[in-house]
C-alpha cells in the first residue's frame, strides 16, 4: 500500500481501515476527519448529544426512541415527503420532519406529544384510506401503535380502470361530479405486469419517492422512472407510461429493494401470492456472496420448498448498501432448474 | 449521461423550436433550467408535448425522458396528449363563478362539447385567472406557427368563440381596473393608465429610474439601511420583513440571485397583474434596485403563464432596458452588472410558493422544498437568493427617494406604507385599490362603491385566507388587524359575498381548487385536500358520516394535521377558509 496520496503528499493521519470499510485499489484516500463537534439537545426531556450535521432522527435513535418512517431509508437522500416522522420542535410553528431536520444546539424536541401523535395517525389514515397496505407489515404495525382508523373517511371508491390514473391531467378540476361523496378516493388500479422479472402494483404505492431515488442518483443512475402528474393524481411513471420494456429500465431491481409497501414486487413472489402458495414462515434466508463478478455484493437468498423465491441484499452490507444489479437480483432462475 | 430513448423522433418543426430555445441559453446557469421554457415553446407552437419532441428536448438538455415527462405532466398549461390547437380556459373560480363564469362553462359545453373534447377547438375549467375585476375571465391559447394567447375580460360566448376561431380580442384600458384612477394621492399606482407601458421614455419622464440613480449615489449600504428603516413587509402573503431578508442574503457568499415572484395566482388576486400591465418598467427598476442592494448579478422574473399581456410588456421592457444600458454589464456607468431572465409559469398555483418556484426555474417539478435551509442561504441553484413579490419590490423606489423613515410613517406601527387591495365579488366598483395600511374593511368597501345586496360574508386573503362576518367590518386591513379578526390579509384579497351567494358552493370551489393545485408531494396535503373536499361534499349533500358534529371534528383534525405536517403553506392553509366558515356561519346545520 502506498504511503502517499494521489497528489503525492504524505497524509498527516493515516487511519487504518476498519473491518467494515472496503479496501480500495490504489492509494488510500485520506478519510474525512471525524466530526469533533457535538451538538447538545433535549428530546422528550432527556439530554442527548449528536455529532454536528446529524439529524433529529439520529438523536431520537440514540435514546432508543423508535421514530416511524416510510419515505426515509439510510441508503437514500431524505425526501421528507411522508411526514410520519414529524416531531414537535419548541419555537417552530409547524412540526418538523426528523429525518431531515438537522440537530441544533439547545433544541427542545417532543416525539410523542398530542400534536405529533395526531399528525402521525392522520398520515397513516390518509394513506391507508387511499392505498392498499396489505403487504406492508411495518405500516400495519404503525397503524396499531397510533390507533389509526382509516375507515372514518368512508368506504373506498371503485378502483380506476387500466390506464385511467396514468391519463389524469394536472390541475384538471375535480368537481366531485360523477362519484358519490360518500366514498373515499383511492389509488386502486390494475397491476402493471409488463415483464418477467417484477410487477408494479401502484394501488399499493404511497408515493414515497424511494424507487425514483434508487433508480436515479442515489443508486442506479438509470432514471427510468419519475414522479408524473400532480396532487392526488401524482404517480410513478415512465415517460408517457410506456412499458418498462421500452423504458430505460435495466432491471437492477433496486426499486424493489427500497419499496416499503410491496407495490414493487418480484414476479415470482407476485405469482406465488396469486396462487396462494407464498408462505414467509416456511422460508429460509441465507446470506452469500454474489457469484457473478468481483464486486462481492452480499445476497440474501430467500428459499421456500427448496426453491429460490427471491433475492435481497442487506442494506448494512458495505459494498453497495443493499443495491444489486440484474444478475445478483434476478440471475438465479437456473438454480431452480433441477 | 447515457440516456435511453423510445423510438419516437421529433419533427423538423419540433427540432427547430428546441434549437431556437437552446441558442439563447446563458452559459452561466445549468442548462436544465431551460427545460420549462423549451416545453412551453413546444406547447405554444405544436399544441402539445409529443413523445418525439420530448425525446429531442431531453437529449439536447441532457435530462432523462422520464424526468422531462414528470415535469411536463406537472403543469396544467402543458399537455402530454395531443389536443385541440385552440383552447379556452374558462374561470369558474370563486370570483367568476357567480358572475357568468359557470354560465359561460355551460355555454362552452353546449357549443364545443364536454371539457377537453373537440378536435380543433376545446375548452377547460380554469382556476382563478387574476382578472376578477372583469369577471368572468377567460384565457385563450391558440397554438401554431403564429401562436398567441390572451386574457379576456368580461368574456361572453359569441366573442369568445370568434376569438377561438382567430378573431382579435377587444382590450379594456388598464384604468378600468383602477377605480381610483386620477386620484393624485396614489403612489404605487400613480403611473398606471397615464404612461404607455411600452415606452421607456414615458417611464423616465414620469420619474422612472430616479430612484436607481439616487441609489447609485447613495451606495448599497445606505439603500439597505433605508429599506430596513421602512419596515417594509413582504406583500406576497407571509409579511416577512424585506430588510431582514435582504440582510440575510447579503450575509451569505455569492453568487447570489434575485427572483421576482410574479406568479400571482391566489384566487381573487390581481394587483400584480395590473402593475405589470400598466407600469412594467417599475418592476424592472425595482428589481435592479434590489439586486444592487443585495449584490445579485442575475435576476429571474417568474411570471404566471396566464398573463400574456404582462409577458409582452415585460419582455419588451427588458429589451429596451438592455438597449438603453439599464440592464447589462455596467449599468449607466455605475460599474454594476445585472441582467434579468423573464421566465413563464405554465399553470401551477404551487409555483407561487417560493421554493417551488426555485425548483420550477431550475427545470424540476414545482414541488416545494423543505425549509430550513431557507432560500436566503440555499436558494436558486443552491445559492443565496432574494425572493420578493412584485408589490413588495415596487415599494422600493419610493423608499429610496423619500427615505425609510418617511415610508414607515405611513400606515400603522407594524404594517407600514400603502397597500394594494384586490376588491372583487359582490361590490359596485371592483378593482385594485391603493390605501395606507389601517383603512378598515368598511372604509374599503365604501370606497369600492359598497356591497351589492345584503352582505353575508367577506373572504379575506383568498382561498388560503378566511371569512369575516358583517359584524367585523371595522377590522383594520393590516397584517395584525386581520390576524386579530381570525383571518389573514394574505395577498390582500377582499371578496364580499351577499346573501344570495351559497357559501357552501364557495367552500366546495375552494376545496376543489386545493385538490387541483396541491403538488402531491407530501401525504397530509396530497390526500388531506381530497378528504377535505369529500367531507364538504358530504355536508353539502346532507349525507354526513355520523353527524354534522363528527364531520366538523374530523375537519378540525384534518386541518390540524395539514397545518402541522405539510411541507409548505399550501397545505398549512388549505383548510383555513373551510374552518373559518364553519366556525362563523351556520351553513351546514341539519335541515
Amino acid at each position: 500500500m502506498s504511503e502517499t496520496t494521489r497528489n503525492g503528499a504524505t497524509p498527516l493521519v493515516q487511519l487504518a481501515p476498519d473491518a467494515m470499510t472496503p479496501i480500495p485499489r490504489g492509494p488510500l484516500p485520506i478519510l474525512p476527519s471525524r466530526p469533533s463537534k457535538m451538538i447538545d439537545l433535549t428530546v422528550d426531556g432527556r439530554a442527548v448529544s449528536v455529532p454536528e450535521g446529524a439529524t433529529l432522527i439520529e438523536a431520537t435513535r440514540r435514546l432508543s426512541i423508535d421514530t416511524p418512517t416510510l419515505c426515509f431509508l439510510e441508503n437514500l437522500t431524505p425526501v421528507n415527503v411522508c411526514r410520519i416522522c414529524v416531531v414537535e420542535l419548541e419555537g417552530s410553528r409547524a412540526l418538523v420532519p426528523s429525518c431531515s431536520r438537522k440537530a441544533e444546539a439547545g433544541m427542545k424536541v417532543l416525539t410523542d406529544s398530542e400534536r405529533v401523535r395526531l399528525s402521525r395517525r392522520m398520515v397513516l389514515e390518509l394513506l391507508a384510506s387511499s392505498v392498499d397496505v396489505s403487504t406492508a407489515p411495518q405500516f400495519q404495525e404503525y397503524m396499531r401503535r397510533y390507533g389509526a382508523h382509516p375507515e372514518r373517511f368512508g368506504a373506498a371508491a371503485a378502483p380506476a380502470n387500466e390506464g385511467e390514473r396514468d391519463a389524469a391531467v394536472p390541475g384538471r378540476h375535480h368537481t366531485g361530479h360523477g362519484h358519490s361523496a360518500a366514498t373515499a378516493a383511492s389509488v386502486a388500479q390494475p397491476v402493471k405486469v409488463d415483464n418477467d422479472l417484477y410487477v408494479r402494483d401502484y394501488g399499493k404505492c404511497i408515493l414515497c419517492y424511494k424507487c425514483v431515488e434508487a433508480c436515479g442518483e442515489d443508486a442506479q443512475n438509470t432514471f427510468a422512472i419519475a414522479v408524473a402528474g400532480r396532487g392526488f393524481d401524482a404517480r410513478i411513471s415512465t415517460e408517457y407510461n410506456v412499458p418498462l420494456t421500452e423504458s430505460a429500465c435495466v432491471y437492477c431491481g433496486n426499486c424493489i429493494g427500497v419499496c416499503p409497501t410491496g407495490a414493487l414486487m418480484f414476479k415470482s413472489e407476485f405469482d406465488m401470492r396469486a396462487a396462494g402458495t407464498w408462505n414467509e414462515t416456511a422460508q429460509t434466508q441465507t446470506n452469500t456472496i454474489c457469484p457473478y463478478c468481483g464486486v462481492g455484493c452480499t445476497l440474501t437468498v430467500h428459499v421456500q420448498a427448496d426453491k429460490i423465491v427471491k433475492v435481497t441484499s442487506p442494506m448494512e452490507q458495505p459494498v453497495t448498501n443493499g443495491h444489486l444489479c440484474i444478475k445478483g437480483r434476478f440471475g438465479w432462475e437456473w438454480v431452480n432448474q433441477r | 449521461m447515457d440516456l435511453h430513448f423510445t423510438s419516437e423522433q421529433a419533427t423538423p418543426q419540433e427540432q427547430a423550436i428546441v434549437d431556437a430555445q437552446v441558442a439563447r441559453m446563458r452559459g452561466d446557469i445549468p442548462q436544465r433550467s431551460y427545460l420549462l421554457p423549451v416545453l412551453i415553446a413546444i406547447q405554444q407552437r405544436v399544441g402539445w408535448i409529443s413523445p418525439g419532441g420530448l425525446n429531442y428536448a431531453s437529449n439536447v438538455l441532457g435530462v432523462p425522458p422520464a424526468d422531462v415527462y414528470g415535469v411536463a405532466d406537472f403543469y396544467a398549461l402543458l399537455s402530454t396528449k395531443a389536443q385541440a390547437l385552440n383552447v379556452a380556459h374558462i374561470c369558474d373560480d370563486i370570483a367568476c363563478a357567480n358572475r357568468g363564469g359557470a354560465a359561460l362553462c355551460a355555454a362552452m359545453e353546449a357549443a364545443l362539447g364536454p371539457a377537453g373534447a373537440g378536435e380543433a377547438t376545446t375548452w377547460h375549467h380554469s382556476p382563478c385567472l387574476g382578472l376578477c375585476e372583469h369577471a368572468p375571465a377567460a384565457l385563450v391559447a391558440r397554438a401554431g406557427e403564429t401562436a398567441s394567447s390572451m386574457l379576456l375580460p368580461r368574456a361572453t360566448t359569441g366573442p369568445l368563440l370568434a376569438i377561438l376561431a382567430g378573431a382579435e380580442p377587444v382590450r379594456l384600458p388598464i384604468e378600468t381596473s383602477l377605480p381610483q384612477f386620477g386620484d393624485a394621492s396614489l403612489k404605487l399606482l400613480r403611473r398606471i393608465g397615464h404612461v404607455d407601458p411600452f415606452s421607456l421614455t414615458d417611464y423616465e419622464r414620469s420619474g422612472g429610474f430616479a430612484a436607481l440613480r439616487r441609489a447609485f449615489e447613495m451606495g448599497a449600504d445606505a439603500v439597505m439601511r433605508e429599506v430596513e428603516a421602512s419596515k417594509l413587509a413582504g406583500r406576497g402573503g407571509a409579511a416577512f420583513p424585506a430588510g431582514a431578508k435582504w440582510r440575510s442574503v447579503l450575509a451569505n457568499p455569492g453568487p447570489r440571485y434575485l427572483v421576482c415572484n410574479a406568479d400571482e395566482s391566489e384566487p381573487g388576486t390581481f394587483k400584480d397583474r395590473a402593475v405589470m400591465e400598466g407600469d412594467p418598467y417599475a418592476v424592472i427598476e425595482a428589481m435592479i434596485l434590489a439586486a444592487f442592494t443585495t449584490g445579485c448579478e442575475l435576476g429571474f422574473l417568474y411570471l404566471r403563464g396566464e398573463y400574456p399581456l404582462a409577458h409582452q410588456y415585460l419582455s419588451y421592457a427588458i429589451e429596451q432596458c438592455r438597449a438603453q444600458d439599464w440592464l447589462g454589464a455596467n449599468i449607466q456607468g455605475s460599474g454594476f452588472l445585472f441582467d434579468i431572465e423573464l421566465r413563464s409559469g405554465a399553470g401551477a398555483y404551487i409555483c407561487g410558493e417560493e421554493t417551488a418556484m426555485l425548483n420550477s426555474i431550475e427545470g424540476y417539478r414545482g414541488e416545494p422544498r423543505n425549509k430550513p435551509p431557507f432560500p436566503t442561504q440555499v436558494g436558486l441553484f443552491g445559492k443565496p437568493t432574494v425572493i420578493n413579490n412584485v408589490e413588495t419590490l415596487i415599494n422600493i423606489p419610493g423608499i429610496v427617494l423619500e427615505g425609510g423613515a418617511a415610508y414607515a410613517a405611513i400606515g400603522t406601527e407594524r404594517s407600514t406604507g400603502t397597500k394594494l387591495y384586490c376588491v372583487s365579488g359582490d361590490v359596485s366598483r371592483p378593482g385594485v385599490y391603493e390605501a395606507a395600511f389601517g383603512i378598515t374593511l368598511r372604509e374599503l368597501l365604501t370606497l369600492a362603491g359598497g356591497v351589492v345586496g345584503n352582505l353575508q360574508a367577506v373572504l379575506l386573503g383568498g382561498a388560503a385566507g378566511g371569512f369575516v362576518t358583517p359584524e367585523q367590518l371595522d377590522t383594520p386591513l393590516t397584517f395584525e388587524g386581520c390576524r386579530t379578526a381570525g383571518a389573514t390579509l394574505g395577498s390582500a384579497v377582499v371578496m364580499p359575498f351577499n346573501d344570495q351567494t351559497d357559501l357552501r358552493q364557495v367552500l366546495l370551489r375552494i376545496a376543489a381548487f386545493f385538490r387541483d393545485e396541491s403538488c402531491g408531494q407530501c401525504v397530509p396535503c396530497r390526500v388531506g385536500v381530497v378528504r377535505q373536499q369529500e367531507l364538504l361534499q358530504r355536508l353539502s349533500a346532507s349525507a354526513p358520516i355520523g353527524d354534522v358534529a363528527s364531520e366538523r371534528a374530523l375537519l378540525k383534525e384534518l386541518g390540524q394535521a395539514m397545518r402541522d405536517a405539510s411541507i409548505c403553506a399550501l397545505g398549512h392553509t388549505a383548510s383555513s377558509a373551510a374552518e373559518s366558515a364553519l366556525s362563523k356561519f351556520a351553513i351546514f346545520q341539519p335541515r
